[in-house]
């Protein structure tokens, strides 16, 4: 499957990798050039291979706060939420935003999943009266991220007369929905990302992607800010130094929420909810291995599966891992057995039958500097 | 300055300079535009032994990490330090500055079954497909 921009992402010179079946771009330039130009200026990223999920209904709610493990009720309008969907055993089916407007809700879930997700909706929609569109091949979805995207955002949003409040005061993890001039869908904007930098992500019909993107770079030409183009590659190792979970790395069906240390989208008093049960039983199971992160000496990556030792014993395995273009060193994160996961805990992976020490280190690796 | 014209190349994508009975091993500029973001180089150590078709060490980029592999048996007489510490190096200058070591080969080597220039290009032309 190709999004509206694939062939913008090859005239800009990116190299084209299949991801979930789709054929995106991993990098247009290196992977550590486009890492740096999100920290210090912006990044433009196409999102549009994730899944996003309409809903509509005056019974949307119910089936919503019963498959989720956050709670939706308490949610403002424009608000967005973390959350995770769980299966009755409290595994994760899938890390998810969900966002809530007027009679309406939308959830973006990983482009993975989104077959999987749309399934479950279905399947436990308890008859309710309920719309579920599946709006991810009519509708894409870019991010600028960095510390000049809400400069940049703002630009554009008055370049393309959008009817939304100051962006710079729009708090952080929620969303405006607005219908434009030369569109017939809602474009929504929102202050999210998956990169520890600030930014917005924008979904509008797939028609108006391409002229949205050049529009973008070529007003932060304008504007003096550097920004460019930004693949997979670059939002890989942004996510990892931001500690954030990618699904079918830290998060997997046999991972419960509470081990991945995402205790905080988990609202157990909310009510009922698909898997509460089994997390109930999970959170206090101490032999259950738990999320943590690892800063590792030399110059060798630890990559996904390396085993990790204490005195030769084996007590976990990497996750993830890459080199960290911020902090100049090999990074990873890992689960390992709780008696190994106090932040300064000294460990031996195995780097293809070389051991390295690898530390236990507080995530996330990186936090923006608040302005 | 080395022309990359006169060195033959294996389909691995390295390269082999020989002068007397050393033969110089590197990594050709198309293998390193492919792997782009290059972190670490691990080469072997002086005194150690090198096998055809072997590899020798490993090079590791933010995506992933490719084999090094020799092109003739022989004993390795030199090692490129300065690559291990500083892989741009390797980047800026792939056929001479970045070489990574020298081979003493062992009598009789020849790397005639290596390709030449023009076969290697027309190999890396195919494989952009």
């Amino acid at each position: 499957m190709r999004t509206p921009l694939y062939d913008w992402h090859v005239a800009h010179g990116a190299r084209i990798v299949d991801f979930a079946g789709w054929d995106m771009p991993i990098q247009y330039s290196t992977i550590i050039e486009e890492h740096h130009t999100v920290r210090k200026h912006a990044g433009l990223f196409d999102i549009s291979h994730m899944g996003r999920l309409w809903f509509e209904g005056p019974d949307a709610v119910e089936p919503l706060q019963s498959v989720i493990t956050n709670d939706v009720k308490t949610m403002k309008l424009g608000q967005v939420r973390y959350s995770l969907v769980c299966n009755e055993k409290g595994g994760i089916l899938d890390d998810v935003l969900v966002y809530r407007f007027d009679q309406a809700w939308m959830m973006v879930v990983n482009a993975s999943n989104r077959e999987k997700i749309v399934g479950w909706l279905e399947s436990h929609r308890k008859l309710k009266n309920l719309l579920i569109e599946d709006m991810t091949r009519k509708r894409g979805m870019i991010a600028i991220q960095g510390p000049a995207a809400l400069r940049l955002s703002t630009e554009l949003a008055k370049a393309k007369s959008w009817p939304v409040p100051d962006l710079a005061a729009m708090k952080y993890y929620f969303s405006v929905l607005f219908a434009s001039a030369g569109t017939t869908s809602p474009v929504i904007v929102s202050r999210t990302g998956y990169t520890g930098e600030d930014g917005f992500e924008i979904i509008v019909e797939n028609s108006n992607l391409v002229e949205l993107c050049d529009q973008v770079l070529s007003l932060a030409k304008r504007l003096g800010i550097a920004a460019t183009p930004c693949g997979l590659g670059a939002r890989d190792t942004l996510r990892l130094e931001a500690g954030m979970p990618l699904y079918g790395h830290e998060l997997s069906e046999e991972i419960d929420p509470f081990q991945a240390e995402l205790a905080w989208a988990v609202k157990m008093e909310k009510g009922p909810f698909i898997g509460r049960e089994a997390l109930h039983t999970r959170q206090q199971d101490a032999t259950l291995p738990h999320r943590v992160g690892l800063e590792i000496e030399g110059k060798r990556i630890a990559r996904e599966g390396a085993s990790l030792l204490s005195q030769g014993k084996p007590v976990g395995r990497v996750c993830s891992g890459t080199f960290s273009p911020t902090l100049e060193k090999a990074i990873a994160m890992a689960y390992v057995q709780c008696d190994f996961t106090a932040p300064g805990t000294q460990l031996e992976v195995d780097i293809r039958g070389k051991t390295a020490t690898a530390r236990v280190m507080p995530l996330p690796f990186y936090t923006r500097k608040k302005t | 300055m080395v022309d990359p014209k006169t060195l033959r190349y294996a389909a691995t994508h390295e390269w082999a300079r020989v002068e007397g009975d050393t033969c110089t091993i590197g990594i050709s500029k198309f293998a390193v535009d492919q792997l782009t973001d290059l972190i670490y180089v691990e080469l072997p150590d002086v005194g150690d032994n090198v096998f055809a078709g072997e590899t020798f060490g490993e090079i590791e980029s933010v995506k992933a990490v490719g084999e090094l592999y020799s092109p003739v048996n022989g004993e390795v007489t030199g090692v490129n330090e300065k690559i291990v510490n500083d892989p741009s190096i390797l980047s800026a200058d792939p056929y001479d500055k970045g070489w990574m070591i020298k081979i003493k080969m062992e009598p009789g080597s020849k790397v005639d079954h290596l390709l030449t220039y023009e076969q290697y290009e027309k190999q890396i032309a195919s494989e952009q497909h």
